[in-house]
């Protein structure tokens, strides 16, 4: 225990500040939480599916959990199931045979849900194509929102692919109320 | 015995560094092949089919490669398109089944008295009447439809027996497939697995890119494999065109192999000290892990290293003070990782958990065929680096993990030593990488031609076989991941246990789907 203790003592915290959104300045880890919250009312819960990927792209998803990235710390977290989520992470070119398991995932995702494709398979199908086993990018599949490039897009990437959907997700609600108000 | 030289066949070398042959024979030599496989201690690597064509003769041929201690041999056995069967392998090497279901799946070639007859890769996606690896049918338009058809599941019947069924999507962020736990309270009684989702027509895809492109794809077999799978890839189309690759491509070679192995065993040590419910080995572990990525970005300009190997050498290589980072970057994980080993050893509850769970005997692992890492943590003392030493492993007297215990904790034990053999490993190549070029020309052979690449990679050995048109295109490429074979022993592997340490076990593992989807 002691030397568990000191190890962890000696580490220190790591983590390194959250990239920017595209769009925007520098946010910071409580503005980020903040965004979160006015948009969802709670911290940011993901379903991650891999539709047919090489699995490069879940190594790069898992390394966001690690210190430096510390995405629990930002308030996001990966959940068991759709029906907890308020995104879809999708990696892969989608394979035939996990075309349907894919939609009802995103059928089951309660509204307002949003998807952000990873990696060159997803944003197009990537080396993979279509072909009679894949049915290319995600967006083929279901609707996408974001669409995060790079084979793999390194953790960073992808965060910054999140807050962006998020960003854009603020965005159409606050459109929605100003057009009913 | 000394597989495969005591075979009476003829086998042609594939002029690859490893000592690996073709020969082609006819339905007995193949029946004997296997018989003389099965009693040298031999192993079976990899089983796949090809469509020759009519323009080769042969039309339709099985192949089969099988390991011994005098290398591998490729056994070729060319099927009539009328009626295209053969023998049977899986009675000697259960591993052959689910690559039997594989190939009559994608090319309609048939094992004579085989059990099993249920499809593997197709659930349905593609009628079973047409074929994606058959040539004839590339005119086919791309996307064939079929309907999805019920899978026959073995059923347990019994008082208080039910079913669990899990995915294909997954709890976690895991590549998906289908467990179907057959239990009684929390005991396991049988677990049966259906792979295939991700299956996305690698093979097809294949022989529709260039030679010289196609390491990219070899590349993507299995991501946390890129290394593996492209080298064996690039051997392949080196020894069919009988390139040498220089002395410093080599070892540059074997310097990004070890890194990933690296790579993949520091994840899965942190993984499995989390799935014990012990976080704090994931937090330590996950970050030696980034450190590590960002190292090989630094030094090969990409986190896993996707693309570095390239037909003829390497496309990127590390300047000397990157050389010296890293093997300062060696002693201070070397540092971390003893400590974290000591943390883990004196655990209580983290030992609890690791012993005796997800036992396979040395015996059943021999059985079944169990391969790689988790074949040497059930005794199987089988590694590329130490068996067929080649360039520039046979300078380097890699010393071999292994374990007889064949439990979770055997498998975090081997990881532990191979880290640090890899270090060591690491630190020789930078401190004595060789001068000169990184990239030898390569040119494409002007008529058909066979070559073969064997490369010992993290989770265990990959193998590519790779067959040339004489238009200098990819007539057949074949991409062997071992999950092929340690599947189905996962299957054994988990009865008896308890339904909660099945993610433990699975993860002890940590077998590709990507890879044996293809």
């Amino acid at each position: 225990m002691w030397k568990t203790l000191r190890q962890i003592a000696r580490n220190g915290i790591r983590t390194e500040p959250a990239p920017e959104p595209d769009e925007a300045l520098r946010e910071s880890a409580e503005r980020i939480q903040r965004e979160l919250l006015a948009i969802l009312g709670q911290a940011l819960a993901i379903r991650q599916v891999d539709a047919g990927s090489c699995n490069g792209c879940e190594l790069e998803i898992h390394a966001l959990g690690n210190p430096y990235y510390n995405i629990e710390g930002l308030g996001i977290r990966f959940v068991a199931s759709p029906r907890h989520a308020d995104l879809l992470l999708v990696t892969g070119p989608v394979s035939r045979h996990m075309e349907t398991a894919l939609r009802r995932t995103y059928d089951a995702t309660p509204e307002p849900r949003l998807v952000v494709a990873v990696g060159d398979c997803g944003c197009s199908g990537g080396i993979f194509g279509e072909s009679y086993a894949s049915c290319g990018r995600v967006a083929n599949v279901i609707p996408v929102d974001v669409a995060v490039a790079g084979c793999p897009p390194p953790p960073l990437e992808i965060l910054r692919g999140i807050l962006t959907a998020v960003r854009r997700g603020h965005e159409g609600v606050r459109a929605l109320r100003a057009g009913s108000a | 015995m000394d597989f495969p030289a005591d075979l009476a066949i003829d086998l042609v070398p594939l002029g690859a560094p490893l000592p690996m042959a073709r020969g082609v024979v006819d339905a007995a030599q193949w029946q004997a092949a296997a018989t003389s496989a099965a009693e040298s201690g031999a192993r079976l690597v990899a089983l796949w089919g090809s469509d020759r064509g009519a323009a080769e003769g042969g039309e339709l041929a099985v192949c089969a490669a099988f390991a011994g201690r005098g290398g591998l041999a490729w056994l070729d056995l060319a099927l009539p398109a009328s009626a295209p069967r053969y023998p049977d392998l899986s009675a000697r090497f259960p591993a052959a089944l689910r690559m039997q279901r594989a190939a009559a799946d994608l090319l309609g070639i048939d094992a004579a008295g085989a059990e099993d007859r249920r499809p593997w890769l197709n659930h349905g996606a593609w009628p079973p009447s047409w074929l994606p690896l058959r040539r004839e049918d590339t005119a086919e338009a791309s996307s064939p439809h079929g309907a999805a058809g019920d899978y026959a599941f073995v059923r347990v019947e019994g008082d208080g027996v039910h079913e669990i069924p899990v995915g294909p999507v997954h709890a976690g962020i895991i590549e998906p497939g289908h467990f179907r736990f057959s239990v009684v309270g929390e005991k396991v009684l049988r677990l049966e697995q259906r792979l295939g989702y991700t299956h996305k027509g690698i093979e097809r895809r294949f022989t529709e890119l260039a030679p010289l492109e196609a390491h990219r794809l070899a590349g993507r077999v299995s991501g946390d494999s890129t290394l593996a799978f492209a080298w064996a890839y690039c051997m392949a189309l080196e020894s069919a065109a009988t390139c040498t690759v220089p002395p410093r491509a080599a070892a540059l070679r074997a310097l990004m192999l070890e890194r990933e192995r690296v790579a993949n065993h520091l994840g899965d040590l942190g993984a499995l000290a989390n799935d014990a419910a012990f976080a704090f080995g994931l937090a330590q572990f996950s970050r030696l892990r980034e450190d590590w990525l960002r190292m090989s970005r630094d030094a090969f300009g990409h986190r896993l290293m996707m693309d570095c190997v390239q037909p003829g050498g390497v496309a990127a290589e590390p300047d000397a003070a990157t050389l010296k980072r890293i093997q300062m970057q060696c002693d201070a994980v070397e540092r971390e990782a003893r400590l974290l080993l000591s943390i883990y050893e004196e655990h209580a509850g983290l030992q609890d958990r690791f012993m005796t769970t997800g036992r396979v005997t040395p015996e059943l692992a021999a059985e079944l065929g169990l391969a790689g890492l988790a074949g040497r943590a059930s005794g199987q003392a089988a590694d590329l680096r130490c068996d067929h030493a080649w360039a520039p492993y046979d300078a380097l007297a890699v010393r071999m993990a292994t374990r007889r215990e064949g439990d979770v904790a055997a498998r975090v034990a081997v990881r532990f030593d191979e880290v640090f053999e890899s270090l060591r490993l690491t630190r020789a190549l930078c401190a004595r990488l060789p001068d000169g070029p990184v990239q030898a020309d390569l040119a494409l052979p002007a008529g058909a031609a066979f070559g073969a690449g064997w490369v010992e990679g993290w989770r265990g050995e990959v193998f590519v076989a790779l067959e040339l048109g004489a238009d200098a295109s990819i007539r057949r490429c074949h991409c062997h991941d071992p999950s092929w074979q340690n599947w189905p022993v996962l299957e054994h592997a988990v009865i008896g246990n308890i339904v909660p340490d099945f993610p433990l076990i699975n993860k002890s593992f940590n077998l590709s789907y990507s890879g044996q989807d293809l």
